[in-house]
């Protein structure tokens, strides 16, 4: 498929701002399935600092604005050739092992009921791939899928008490679930093509990667009951929700902060 | 009673190398013993040298006590010391470049995976990044023991930002301004020279990019850090700026300091603040202590951190065990220097063993420091004992237990004059373009008799340290 992305984060201040910094990773993963046709990011009145490629694989990129303003804008436009893949991850150069992705996060730290959970759904399983699949299967069922039930700060073990969720809490869940059972497992972000009509319905979308031993990370989106495939684009993974977040920053000085976000993901020819 | 080696005793014997100071302590009478006490102790005041060693907190404005009686090795015992430093020093090092990037130790099977990857302090942001000359650790600070002629234990590695320092370098001033006779008479190596080595140090690992002479600043969480003497000290021996985080600011993947003359490019940041607060953008979202960008400008190759971020995974309790082993791996060499025998509570059998013999082991905590929720078998109660247990079966893996060692005394001023008091030493090696050492180091001492804790927060007090010329 080819998909054409347009995506503006738009951070408004009630008051104007020293300056602002923000590490942006908002690259489409380099990897089998993936080509990049044109991609551009670009921070109005911003200055581009560092770029790097960090452990994960992940390219990322300093930003720093310099103020007063009231207004900071990171627009995102490009357009990537994608074919299905199953949802295995191939062909993605990382320097950090499975075993880096165990760690227990404060959001995704597994409790009783996320550890019975896991137990109960891979009881049976007859290859890591099945148990992988079964998990995925348990998280969509337990975590109904219900916009506004939860917040950025929501964790795993919160919104399975809760029953519903967003893709956040659906991906953060599974990886609660994986670590329980010691598997390896990863947030990633990205951006899926929802609808034909290029409405956004999560857009800016989320979900998570499974170490599978044999065949390497292995995509699972709960929150749409299957591997990720030509409608998805990867960007960037992390720990958790906020450890892969595309855009972290801070603004410089006192102000409270507005946030609008508009992402728009088309299909077809440029 | 136990047997210790007495570092100025052998039998009857004055050892050699504090035969320089036998006359002196001989001869000195009491009542200018006192006066120079008195004298040391308003001085250390005036200079403001206030703080806890090594980060163990308590009161900021205690005074920790000075011993006046040097710890003295000759020239032979340091070239070991030395040689043993380095080459751990050497394999620390090149442990952090292998964890971060290929992870050779762990596919060898040599040391386990949940032990370096699940480690706390290993910091997953800077995997595939290697800091400039190979170097995450430039301050290596270890901790040893002595328990014989020729018997030295390593106690701990510190990696990360060992405090202390000034602790030597104030030491020996004040010795040598109060009694200058004895630096005429005995030949010691001077230690001075350590704040220009570590500037030295510093400036030879800033980036690739940095042209021309290197800007070096210390980076402190500020005055209210019970170490902020140190850092204010250090900033002024090496001519270079003390800065806080609002003082710096990350732009075009650079880092730059506010300065009355505009900004000005910053390429070495010795920071004294822990990796977490170091950025908001990269660990602690709320930190206030940091620069936010400065993980982005220093993985771009802007900018060098000393320590590295994430250095602090070579100095965990647990991952002690296996320094040797790294030494091995690494450098092909046998261990100049032993570690102190220790059992992994993490290990059913290992764990079995300790709660059998508590009341003759030292256990403490994997992530701990300072003296601080440590459990000393043949100092405690059977309901101290009784608790601990409690605790470790709870949370094994927290904690590792080493038998109680049979630390040196060193002679030592006290109340009815002078009597062996257990001593410590942490030398302060330097990693750069070249690895140094100054001849000295803190040396550590349990003031209160019999007591095997050297923690300042426990009792404990410092000394100058010598080193003999040839």
């Amino acid at each position: 498929m080819i998909l054409t992305v347009a995506h503006v984060t738009t951070y408004r201040y009630d008051r104007p701002v020293r300056g602002a910094v923000q590490s942006i990773r908002i690259f489409p993963s380099s990897c089998e399935g993936q080509r990049v046709i044109d991609w551009e990011v670009a921070v109005e009145g911003g200055l581009r600092g560092g770029g790097f490629t960090d452990g994960a694989g992940d390219q990322v990129e300093g930003w720093s604005i310099r103020g007063p303003v009231t207004e900071v804008a990171v627009r995102v436009a490009g357009t990537v050739e994608t074919t299905d893949t199953a949802g295995v991850l191939r062909g993605h150069r990382e320097a950090l092992p499975p075993d880096a992705w165990l760690r227990p996060t404060p959001p995704i730290r597994p409790d009783a009921a996320l550890a019975d959970l896991a137990r109960g759904a891979v009881a049976g399983a007859a290859d890591p791939l099945d148990r992988a699949h079964r998990l995925a299967g348990a998280v969509a069922e337990a975590i109904a899928y219900r916009p506004g039930t939860t917040h950025a700060h929501t964790t795993a073990a919160e919104s399975l008490a809760q029953g519903e969720g967003v893709c956040q809490d659906h991906a953060q869940a599974l990886i609660a679930c994986a670590h329980a059972i010691g598997q390896p497992a990863r947030y990633v972000s990205g951006y899926l093509f929802a609808t034909a009509d290029g409405t956004p319905h999560e857009a800016a979308h989320a979900w998570a990667e499974l170490w599978v031993e044999g065949l390497g990370w292995v995509g699972f989106d709960p929150a749409n009951a299957c591997c990720p495939d030509a409608r998805y684009i990867r960007l960037a993974s992390g720990h958790d929700a906020r450890d892969a977040a595309p855009i972290r920053g801070i603004a410089l000085g006192m102000a409270d902060e507005t946030l609008d976000v508009s992402v728009a993901v088309q299909a077809g020819q440029q | 009673m136990q047997d210790y080696f007495n570092e100025m005793f052998d039998g009857g014997a004055v050892r050699a190398p504090y035969a320089g100071l036998e006359t002196w302590v001989r001869e000195m009478p009491a009542e200018l013993r006192q006066m120079k006490q008195a004298e040391a102790e308003a001085l250390f005041r005036r200079i403001g040298i206030t703080f806890a060693v090594y980060g163990e907190g308590g009161d900021p404005d205690r005074l920790i006590p000075f011993d006046m009686f040097p710890r003295v090795f000759t020239a032979g015992e340091w070239r070991r010391l030395e040689r043993g430093i380095k080459q751990r020093a050497r394999a620390l090092n090149a442990f952090l470049v292998d964890v971060y990037g290929r992870g050779e130790i762990v596919r060898a099977g040599r040391i386990p995976a949940a032990l370096v990857y699940q480690n706390e302090a290993y910091e997953t942001a800077v995997a595939g990044f290697v800091p400039p000359r190979g170097v995450y650790s430039h301050i290596v600070g270890i901790d040893l023991v002595r328990t014989g002629r020729d018997e030295f234990f390593v106690l701990e590695d510190n990696c990360r930002t060992p405090s202390g320092v000034s602790y030597m370098l104030e030491n020996r001033e004040i010795m040598m301004r109060m009694f200058p006779e004895i630096f005429r008479e005995n030949r010691i190596e001077p230690v001075e020279g350590y704040p220009e080595l570590l500037r030295r140090t510093l400036a030879s690992v800033a980036p690739e990019k940095c042209q021309g002479e290197p800007t070096v600043v210390i980076l402190t969480p500020g005055h209210y850090n019970s170490a902020y003497y140190e850092h204010s000290f250090l900033a002024d021996m090496m001519g270079v700026e003390l800065v806080e985080g609002p003082d710096l600011f990350c732009e075009g993947g650079f880092v730059w300091m506010r300065t009355t003359r505009g900004p000005q490019k910053v390429d070495v940041i010795y920071r004294r603040i822990d990796d977490a607060f170091l950025d908001p953008l990269c660990f602690r979202p709320d930190s206030m202590l940091g620069v936010p960008g400065l993980m982005d400008c220093y993985r771009s190759g802007g900018v060098t951190i000393a320590s590295a971020p994430g250095a602090g995974v070579a100095d965990d309790k647990a991952v002690y065990t296996y320094v040797p082993e790294m030494i091995r791996f690494y450098l092909g060499e046998e261990p100049i220097l032993q570690n102190v025998p220790t059992w992994q509570c993490a290990k059913p059998d290992e764990l079995a063993h300790v709660l059998d013999n508590l009341a003759d082991l030292v256990v403490k905590e994997v992530h701990g420091s300072g003296g601080y929720g440590m459990l000393v078998g043949p100092r405690a109660t059977k309901d101290q004992i009784a608790a601990f247990a409690e605790k470790l079966r709870e949370a094994p893996e927290h904690y590792i237990a080493q038998p109680t060692l049979s630390l040196s005394t060193c002679p030592t001023f006290v109340e009815e004059g002078i009597a062996p008091r257990h001593v410590d030493l942490r030398p302060y090696c330097l990693v750069g373009e070249r690895i140094e050492l100054v001849p000295g180091g803190l040396t550590r001492v349990a003031l209160t008799e019999g007591s095997l804790v050297v923690n300042s927060s426990q009792g404990g007090g410092v000394k100058d340290t010598w080193v003999l010329a040839e």
